[in-house]
């Protein structure tokens, strides 16, 4: 007899609207708190307290613009938010402040989410979506400079972006971007020459997540029909479909991979959030607690593996906290 | 009767003569059996028989031409041996071009299509005969785009006018279509109009389909029309007609086939695709599991079997539903709502009742806000269900939307199918909180399209039980039965549907443009009035729609008088004979002979049929009576 699925740990409220955005802060040592980072439609930026569960701060900084995409930049002082006023934000979070030191104008008006690679210390690069709609801009910060500009070929008829990953096999090598867009395609392209290296055309309807395990080569994307797609990259990069996974209920926002590999995490439109063993895409657990769709989902980096966490933000306002599958 | 050949020449004049009084007298089918035949074998290689044969039918005398001439166009298997037999009779003869051209294309309309193929094709196939053709088909297009020859004429003379003029057009050749472009385009699109505008289903497709053809014909690059209508075997057949068919029609299709087989290679190249796909994903899932430690088992599943498909819930209060309905921006709600709306009303009469004018408000307005399969069916239903819960004052309002303005007239026909489905829900008897169908033949589920058909059905059906029941008795057990609710209600649902129909509106004009939704609502009257059997207020139903029917009998659109006929049938059959004969004596007998005009007159078919089924009615009404009445 399995076990019935668990509750949350707890659940944080007082965001009054829809939440877009997550992610943890908890791999600073004693007394720094762990914090969790969220974004919500109504233009701010709450920072959670997990010991208390409460707001410290709240930033505003997109003009009341649903902020889609928030990430840290070594450590939980410099913060990165993506906003729907076209603007991403570099803030200064250091020391109790709290202000907009930076910002890159994107002038793009779709809902991609940028993506950001740490290539060298003091060193990131930062994939987004550009002012064309169907090309891909990567900036090196904090120096703000264009790396390239990925512009797939003229009958290629990929559509808008919808999602991006950075990455690269170790420190050192080749950073390598996969996109996926709204035609369903998953494309792999080399930064340094701008080409597509690998395009694999995996969903009928546009992909909506992707996430990517470098050490196994091998990634998994959702879209808005019902099925998960997981596919590998082989020793000629080249992109093929490995196995689909059949959904319940269509429609995925969002899909992450826990850093230790073990499993993943996806984000649901009908409302849950659905945990899958990352070897052989097994289900694990389907948590049921919100009522309206997930929009977010993401795993915390906290040291110790039993204080590990999955956050979960809904179109409900809340933003739910697990503790699952933390003693392996 | 053989033949002398021979280099002399010889008179045939006589020959001529006889064949022609034979051939008058009626006896075409003797002669021409056997004539026919062996001249087709002998003129096949022979010039001279040719001649003869020519010269044989050229002096017969004008008064037997017709006979003669249309006697060999019956007989001849194909075009091209009517043309060996008759060589350029039309041409060179006016009686016989008369007959050819007017006579037999416009002035009847009994043959087959064999028959007009072969005449039209023996036409086609001599260039002196080319130009006749042309002028053939540029009469037949002016009948077929006159909008009252349309309107007047049977739809059985329509339907030969528009199969020959789509042979026709299967025989020009582009150069002629090329002369008399123009005069096509415009007869085209004057022809289309008029037959669109009909009541009639089938004159419509008609019309639908010589548009589309002529259109194919003279727009050989560009868009040509396209209408969509029912494919079934008669419009194939027409169609047919237009392809040049060898004298042994293959009516082949072979593009059809072609397809099906690309379909079919479709799904199997899919399907090997697939089945690669998978088995290279097996191949490399089995290699990881062979390599690596299965660290997954580690890893316990919790239950999840509360993990179900999610289906939006469908309000379960009446009230709810009409929020839904009004306000709701939630399209998924909506959906839910609409497909368990007809059930919910059923379940809760007493909560439906309180609502049930704005409800039934809700739905005549209801919108399609997302694609659902059956939209207007589960529309109806609903509607059908809101009234028969709370029937007078939903129907007080129906009926008094019908004559409203800015109303469309899809509205105005649902309101119409709405009262009949209610009507009939409500005169059946319910057995066991079920509506079962008794022993007599029921009035079908009307579908929202035209269903003129059914009509005529049914009350066949009627009449056919109604008569027979006199020689037998009633053969089957009775089944136990309710009260007939419709009986409160009836006058409800009938009166207010005749108040105003001669009151035209800015938008709406029963007796003018809108001719079709005026023959629905004598259709609807006829079957309100049938349902209404039994019930008290039958008689004065009866008379009601006596009068109403006497004003409209003279209307010129076919599907009214058709309505109009079975108007008549509802009250011969559903009045009480005693009620009708004493109540009603002076109408019957001005009935009776009106008709009795309309059997002997009226160009339409079904009119004349329904007529006559109602002075048959009218017969055994008088039988019956007289044996009742004592002696």
């Amino acid at each position: 007899m399995a076990a019935p699925p668990p509750d949350p740990q707890f659940v944080l409220r007082g965001t009054s609207a829809a939440v877009h955005a997550l992610h943890f802060s908890c791999g600073g040592q004693e007394p720094d708190v762990p914090v969790l980072f969220s974004g919500s439609e109504n233009g701010f930026i709450n920072v959670w307290n997990l010991k208390t569960h409460r707001v410290d701060k709240a930033l505003d900084g997109h003009g009341r613009k649903s902020v889609c995409w928030v990430e840290t930049m070594d450590g939980k002082d410099r913060l990165l938010s993506q906003g729907r006023d076209q603007k991403i934000c570099l803030w200064d979070l250091a020391e109790g402040r709290a202000s907009v030191t930076d910002s890159v104008f994107t002038e793009n008006v779709g809902f991609c989410r940028c993506s950001l690679l740490k290539v060298a210390q003091g060193r990131w690069l930062m994939a987004m979506a550009a002012k064309a709609l169907d090309e891909v801009q990567v900036l090196e910060l904090p120096s703000k400079t264009s790396v390239c500009t990925l512009k797939p070929e003229a009958g290629a008829k990929l559509g808008m972006p919808m999602c991006l990953k950075l990455w690269q096999i170790n420190c050192g090598s080749q950073p390598l971007l996969l996109a996926g867009y709204e035609d369903g395609s998953v494309v792999l392209w080399n930064l340094s020459m701008g080409k597509v290296l690998s395009q694999l055309f995996c969903h009928q309807e546009p992909v909506m997540s992707l996430d990517f395990d470098s050490e196994k080569a091998k990634g998994i994307s959702g879209s808005s029909e019902r099925v998960l797609s997981i596919w590998s990259l082989n020793e000629q990069q080249n992109l093929q479909v490995h196995t689909t996974h059949r959904l319940v209920n269509a429609g995925i926002s969002d899909i992450t991979i826990r850093p230790d590999k073990k499993i993943l995490a996806t984000a649901g439109w009908d409302h849950r959030i659905r945990v899958f063993g990352w070897k052989k895409m097994k289900p694990l657990a389907v948590l049921d607690y919100h009522t309206a769709t997930v929009h977010c989902v993401s795993f915390s980096d906290h040291k110790n593996p039993s204080e590990r966490l999955l956050a979960a933000g809904s179109k409900d306002h809340r933003i739910s906290i697990w503790s699952i599958y933390t003693q392996t | 009767v053989c033949f002398i050949p021979g280099g002399s020449d010889c008179s045939i004049s006589s020959l001529s003569h006889v064949l022609g009084k034979v051939c008058v007298r009626g006896r075409q089918k003797e002669i021409l059996s056997v004539l026919v035949p062996r001249l087709a074998e002998l003129t096949k290689s022979d010039c001279i028989w040719q001649r003869i044969c020519w010269r044989l039918v050229e002096c017969v005398p004008d008064r037997c031409m017709e006979a003669v001439v249309l006697g060999f166009v019956e007989r001849a298997p194909g075009a091209d041996v009517l043309s060996r037999l008759l060589g350029n009779l039309v041409v060179k003869n006016k009686h016989a071009q008369f007959v050819v051209t007017q006579k037999f294309l416009l002035l009847q309309y009994g043959y087959t299509t064999a028959v007009l193929q072969n005449l039209l094709g023996y036409l086609s196939l001599d260039s002196l005969r080319r130009a006749l053709l042309i002028k053939v088909l540029q009469e037949l297009l002016e009948t077929w785009s006159s909008s009252s020859a349309v309107k007047h004429s049977p739809p059985e003379q329509q339907e030969y006018i528009s199969k020959a003029i789509l042979i026709c057009l299967s025989h020009l050749k582009d150069s002629e279509i090329e002369s008399c472009r123009q005069e096509l385009l415009t007869s085209m699109m004057e022809g289309v109009k008029c037959h669109l505008d009909s009541s009639l289903p089938q004159i419509r497709r008609l019309g639908m389909i010589v548009a589309e053809s002529i259109s194919s014909k003279i727009n050989t690059d560009g868009p040509v029309l396209k209408f969509q209508y029912e494919e079934d075997d008669e419009a194939r057949d027409l169609k047919s007609l237009l392809v040049q068919a060898p004298s042994f029609c293959v009516p082949s299709v072979p593009d059809d086939s072609r397809k099906e087989k690309a379909d079919a290679a479709l799904p199997s190249a899919s399907e090997s695709n697939g089945k690669s796909h998978t088995a290279a994903a097996h191949v490399v899932s089995d290699e990881e599991s062979d390599t690596e430690l299965d660290s997954d088992d580690d890893l316990t599943p919790y239950d999840m079997s509360e993990d179900k498909e999610l289906k939006t819930k469908a309000p379960v209060y009446i009230r709810d539903c009409i929020e839904v309905l009004t306000g709701s921006e939630d399209v998924d709600k909506w959906e839910a709502t609409v497909k368990a709306l007809e059930s919910l009303v059923r379940k809760n009469p007493a909560a439906t009742r309180e609502v049930s004018v704005e409800l039934a408000k809700i739905l005549l307005h209801l919108e399609e806000k997302t694609c659902i399969e059956g939209f207007a069916e589960l529309r109806q239903r609903a509607q059908v269900a809101v009234l028969t819960v709370d029937p007078i004052p939903v129907a007080q309002y129906l009926t008094s939307q019908f004559y409203s303005l800015n109303y469309s007239l899809r509205q105005r026909m649902d309101i119409l199918d709405v009262l009949v489905l209610a009507a009939r829900e409500l005169s059946c008897p319910k057995v066991h909180g079920k509506t079962k169908h008794v022993e007599k033949p029921c009035v079908q589920l009307l579908p929202a399209s035209d269903s003129s058909k059914d009509w005529r059905r049914i009350v066949d059906e009627r009449i056919k039980s109604k008569t027979r029941r006199f020689a037998k008795g009633p053969s089957q057990v009775q089944v136990a039965s309710g009260p007939n609710e419709f009986n409160s209600v009836a006058g409800h649902f009938f009166f207010p549907l005749l108040q105003n129909f001669d009151r035209p509106l800015s938008t709406f004009d029963l007796l003018g443009e809108d001719h079709f939704v005026l023959g629905r609502l004598v259709h609807t009257l006829a079957v309100l009035l049938y349902l209404a059997v039994n019930t008290m207020a039958v008689t004065a139903m009866g008379k009601a729609l006596m009068e109403f029917v006497w004003t409209l009998r003279f209307h010129t659109d076919s599907y009214v008088r058709q309505g109009l006929l079975s108007c008549i049938s509802s009250m011969l059959l559903s009045v009480p004979a005693e009620h009708l004969l004493n109540n009603m004596t002076e109408e019957l007998l001005e009935t009776q002979s009106w008709l009795g005009d309309v059997v002997e007159k009226d160009p339409d078919g079904d009119c004349r049929r329904l007529a006559l089924q109602n002075l048959l009615l009218m017969e055994n009404l008088k039988k019956k009576l007289n044996k009742t009445v004592p002696s």
